[in-house]
């Protein structure tokens, strides 16, 4: 037995369990069973009183029942509104990823190319806006978009308009907003699989009579095909959900099932619906969640290959 | 395509880039000086926006408030972050592993709406049952900003452990280290940066978050965030573009200072490889 084993072995004995069971309880308590209160709440009806939601179970005569009410669900599926607004949320999200996906990943590849030393530096100034306020990112666009914002009057002023072009309030400022606040999410994963690439490859197909554009589409491409996975997920997933961007950028008409559940909770105080609405957008993204996660595990596993 | 046409536009491509992510921070603090109230309207040099912001007294309460919790999350959510960390990368194989690894990559995609209205629940249903927490303020928001930034310092934290070359580890034992001394003197110092990077990150999220925060806050606790939407809400002001100047002012600094530390570290680095060949 080597040290190295006997390290791990005391480590398993003493260590172990509490290193693994902190972390452990405080994630089953604080992340895993909300959702299962949230799937619980969902079924029930809501109410005036403190808390606004009624019991599943009831005792009543030595008989204990548990009510299923489907009608939250039922409503979703019935108001035209709810069933518009997951199907825009996606569409908007799809969009704004691929709009992403299709900025980030000349960035990343850009920054890939750059010689070791400025690679740090400009990687760093990709990520030190989101170090910066969300929220104030966000809120900067509003004066650049409105009517009689910066590039509503930059274009008048030079004659190309007549009239102030209406892009805030439209889904388009909407994708502006996304595409702005996720890009580096988009950038970080491919720059960390392209820088990953070996040259060698490159040049083998150069030798063997490849042109540049060629051997991008048939090796750099394909290889980078995990980091694009990790990127557009990091993107896509938060973004069906979004509730600042829609708000502020976005108009009346620019359906998101986030803004959906923030008033469903907020403005009809309606705790059940808003919990039934949780339920089917954790549904409809419990599939890019699984692709994330496993993408995710199999760059975890590779890393500790390499070492 | 030659190799100079190709650097010619990965550099404008890279131009373009930084020019669309920084040129509306870059008006956001120009316009934090304007006279005028109008914030597209460009009326003369003031300052008088900052001395609006630093008498506002509701704004600033929120911010001591945003920042002691930020403080206090960060904190605890690198000690269960890094030990997190450690129980992905050291201890093999364990029951439910693969439930942990997913309950500690899954909060990094959440959209927030779920993860606060989810907590809120919780919150809710434990003080019926337990009695506790007795309302929701501080207390709620310090929890959920706990549990989202544990899982952003476990990535940081156990991508430094698997870097971490387990040689160095096995010398000390050798020389006759024990499993403490070891973890005091070997592993904490190389991963003292992801530790640190952890930290700032957890604290610059959790001063950052409106939607969690929302849903599980009471009355009398109100954060930064929450102020700054219901004011932006209404409209532009240049109350919040000071605000902003501000904040892009301590990113900035930290950003620099945490830059000429890698570098002192880098050079001292170089220069004791150096001395140690030399002699």
């Amino acid at each position: 037995m080597n040290i190295a084993q006997v390290f791990t072995q005391t480590l398993k004995q003493s260590g172990k369990k509490l290193v693994v069971l902190l972390p452990f309880s405080w994630l089953l308590v604080f992340f895993l069973i909300p959702f299962l209160i949230v799937l619980q709440i969902s079924f029930s009806e809501s109410r005036i009183a403190q808390p606004p939601f009624t019991d599943l179970t009831s005792f009543v005569d030595d008989v204990y029942t548990i009510s299923l009410n489907l009608f939250n669900y039922i409503d979703l599926y019935e108001y035209d509104l709810y069933l518009s607004g997951y199907i825009s949320s996606v569409k908007i999200a799809f969009t704004a990823t691929t709009l992403c996906l299709l900025i980030g990943y000349p960035i990343a590849y850009a920054i890939a190319k750059l010689p070791p030393h400025t690679r740090n530096l400009a990687l760093m100034l990709v990520i030190l806006p989101s170090w910066t306020s969300f929220l104030i990112r966000i809120y900067a666009w509003i004066g650049i978009l409105k009517q009689n914002g910066l590039i509503n009057n930059a274009l008048m002023g030079l004659g190309v308009i007549e009239q102030p072009l209406e892009i805030l309030h439209t889904p388009i400022a909407v994708y502006i907003g996304i595409v702005y606040a996720y890009l580096p999410f988009m950038v970080l994963p491919i720059y960390t699989n392209l820088v990953k690439h070996d040259s060698s490859l490159l040049e083998a197909a150069a030798d063997l009579g490849a042109r540049p554009i060629g051997s991008f589409f048939k090796i750099t491409l394909p290889l980078s095909v995990s980091g694009i996975v990790a990127g557009s997920m990091l993107v896509f997933i938060p973004s069906v959900g979004e509730f600042v961007i829609p708000e502020l950028l976005g108009g009346p008409d620019t359906l998101m099932i986030g803004k959906l559940l923030w008033s469903e909770f907020f403005n009809a105080r309606n705790w059940p619906g808003a919990s039934a609405v949780a339920v089917v957008m954790l549904l409809l993204l419990i599939l890019p969640i699984t692709i994330f996660q496993r993408y995710q595990a199999k760059d975890l596993e590779e890393q500790a290959n390499e070492h | 395509m030659s190799t100079n046409k190709t650097n010619k536009l990965s550099w404008a491509i890279l131009l373009g880039g930084f020019a669309f992510l920084y040129l509306p921070i870059f008006i956001l603090i120009v316009y934090s000086f304007n006279e005028s109230r109008l914030v597209t309207v460009w009326a003369g040099f003031s300052t008088k926006w900052y001395g609006e912001l630093f008498e506002d007294e509701q704004m600033m309460s929120a911010v001591w408030m945003s920042l002691k919790i930020a403080f206090l999350s960060a904190s605890a959510a690198v000690a269960l972050g890094t030990l997190a960390a450690i129980a992905l990368v050291r201890s093999g194989a364990f029951k439910g592993k693969t439930l942990f690894t997913g309950m500690i990559t899954a909060p990094l995609v959440m959209p927030e709406v779920i993860t606060g209205l989810s907590l809120l629940l919780l919150f809710v249903t434990m003080s019926q049952v337990l009695g506790w927490p007795e309302g929701r303020g501080s207390l709620t928001i310090w929890i959920a900003h706990t549990t989202f930034n544990m899982a952003y310092v476990a990535v940081v934290v156990s991508a430094r452990l698997r870097e971490l070359d387990r040689r160095l580890e096995e010398a000390a034992m050798d020389l006759g280290a024990n499993k403490f001394q070891v973890f005091i003197y070997i592993t904490l110092p190389i991963v003292a940066p992801a530790l640190l990077a952890g930290w700032l990150l957890a604290f610059t999220l959790s001063l950052d978050d409106l939607v969690i925060a929302s849903f599980v806050s009471g009355p009398g606790s109100t954060t930064l965030p929450m102020v700054v939407f219901s004011s932006v809400r209404l409209g532009v002001s240049p109350k919040i573009n000071a605000l902003a100047t501000l904040l892009v002012l301590a990113v900035a600094m930290a950003a620099f200072i945490a830059w000429w530390f890698m570098r002192r570290n880098e050079l001292q680095r170089q220069k004791e490889i150096r001395s140690a060949f030399s002699q």
